[in-house]
């Protein structure tokens, strides 16, 4: 359960709640984390239908503020913060020198001059020591409050008139990647509509003092409405079936934005030199050596992570993420093949075991949400 | 308290004695360790199996696990339900949740398997 002596696992405000409610504990990142609660087909199920209520305080919360704040995002990041509107969002990386992707995220534009980038758990620690030191020359400071801020998240349908009743924040004027400032049940908030499903919803920062407040009135109000607590077991199924990678699965240092199908989200044309931006030029000038395309098996077993991808007798690539879909019915993988064999109609071949099961490749995402 | 008329291995399988034959399946602690389970995978009729060895795999959402033969003998039947209900093994493991029939291939076998009151312990052991 421990990485080392020295590093005994991390606990967010949330987990006496997580333990009343009989939920199944795991060490993710090095945080005790709820995997799942009633189960995790049943959670996955809430979400796509109703709502559910995510302990998300694991992921790291790093705000960079000063005169250059964007200019130094612009040039640590492969996006352009500074495209940003006061109150809006964009998905980001962060990539090695050579291309190489260290984390995605998200940032935020809280105000001209500060900024919220949001890191994966595994990466908190890393993306603030690669941020300290990218924004060195700048007029910015990085102030890491990972540990110190609770993120709760409401992901479902029913997500707005859950939360709505509870902020003097406009919801019906937060636009999808849009964040405001305000109070939820009266507590200092952030509350961003994002997320990690494919379903409408809203991610609440508070401090930690807060966060047992703030998720007691979130599961009270949201309960008539059909909400539930759902774990990381059905935080992956959720955003595997919305075609969103999973960094460490999907996504490691070995992988290009072009690999994972995420050059769009480079801005080659932003006026400032940043980093990775001649080892990105070339790689998309190129084109990738190999390509993350989703596939959907046809016939019988699950493809996961490390299980091979074969065109006929050759072999062509490996999954990086699979599942049973409960909305889809049938399993659902992400992989990454040679880009000849990944247009979509194409049949190809996992290795399960001992057998070749056909699987077929599908466009991304594979569940897009009504309305 | 699980089932008095079944006898158990370490590995969390039970087995159904009736003569020659026996019934194997997984138990309720082990089917509510894996979580909602979405997949199985058994031997067909005709198989050998070898106690101790895998004979199958039986996947949660999250992992797969193997799936150890309590006894050695032949396979007679593999439970056909469970490749459209995987389900059945958490909602009723000692029962519709079967899995394999067997023709016992050595009855000595039998002795080395837990009785309830021992399994009991094993699993308040946790």
């Amino acid at each position: 359960m421990t990485d080392s002596l020295d590093d005994p696992v991390k606990i967010t405000p949330l987990l006496d709640r997580h333990r009343a409610l009989g939920a199944k504990l795991i060490d993710f990142a090095g945080w005790l984390m709820p995997v799942q609660y009633r189960g995790i087909l049943e959670e996955h199920r809430a979400v796509r239908e109703r709502a559910g209520l995510f302990d998300l305080s694991h992921m790291g919360e790093l705000f960079v503020e000063g005169p250059e704040a964007g200019r130094a995002l612009a040039h640590a990041l492969v996006t352009d913060p500074l495209a940003l509107a006061i109150g809006r969002a964009q998905y980001s990386m962060i990539c090695a020198a050579d291309g190489g992707i260290l984390d995605d995220l998200i940032v935020y534009r809280l105000a001209e001059d500060r900024f919220l980038v949001v890191a994966n758990a595994g990466n908190a620690q890393l993306v603030s020591d690669l941020l300290a030191e990218r924004l060195d020359g700048f007029r910015a400071i990085l102030d890491d409050r990972s540990l110190a801020t609770a993120l709760v998240a409401v992901q479902g349908p029913r997500s707005r008139e859950i939360l709505a009743p509870l902020t003097d924040i406009d919801l019906a004027g937060l636009r999808y990647y849009a964040i405001a400032e305000g109070q939820v049940v009266g507590i200092e908030a952030l509350v961003a509509r994002t997320g990690y499903t494919g379903e409408d919803g809203f991610e609440v920062f508070v401090d930690n003092a807060r966060a047992g407040e703030l998720w007691d009135a979130l599961l009270a109000a949201g309960e008539p409405h059909g909400l539930v607590p759902v774990g990381l077991g059905a935080r992956d199924t959720l955003r595997l079936e919305a075609g969103m990678p999973l960094y460490g699965n999907d996504l490691d240092p070995t992988v290009s934005p072009y690999d994972a199908g995420l050059g769009r989200v480079v801005k080659l044309s932003k006026a400032d030199d940043f980093v990775g931006r001649a080892a990105l030029e070339r790689i998309s000038a190129d084109g990738p050596r190999r390509r993350l395309v989703g596939l959907i098996v046809r016939g019988r077993g699950i493809a996961r992570h490390g299980y091979p991808v074969f065109s006929g007798e050759r072999e062509t690539g490996v999954v990086t993420s699979g599942a049973p879909s409960p909305t889809l019915g049938e399993p659902i993988a992400l992989a990454y093949v040679a880009p000849a064999d990944g247009e979509p109609g194409t049949m190809l071949d996992v290795g399960i075991r001992d057998a070749r099961v056909p699987a077929e490749v599908v466009p991304l995402p594979f569940y897009r949400r009504v309305g | 308290m699980v089932p008095t008329d079944l006898r158990y291995t370490k590995d969390h399988e039970w087995v159904r004695i009736d003569g020659s034959r026996a019934t194997i399946g997984i138990t309720q602690y082990a089917a509510e360790q894996l979580g909602d389970i979405v997949f199985v995978e058994l031997p067909d009729p005709g198989k050998a199996l070898a106690q101790g060895a895998v004979f199958g795999v039986v996947e949660s959402v999250k992992a797969v696990s193997d799936l150890f033969a309590p006894l050695s003998g032949a396979v007679v039947a593999a439970n056909p339900d469970l490749a459209g209900e995987p389900e059945l093994v958490n909602a009723a493991p000692y029962a519709a949740g079967w899995m394999l029939e067997v023709e016992l291939g050595d009855p000595t076998e039998l002795e080395g398997l837990l009785d309830p009151a021992a399994y009991d312990a094993l699993i308040a052991e946790g």
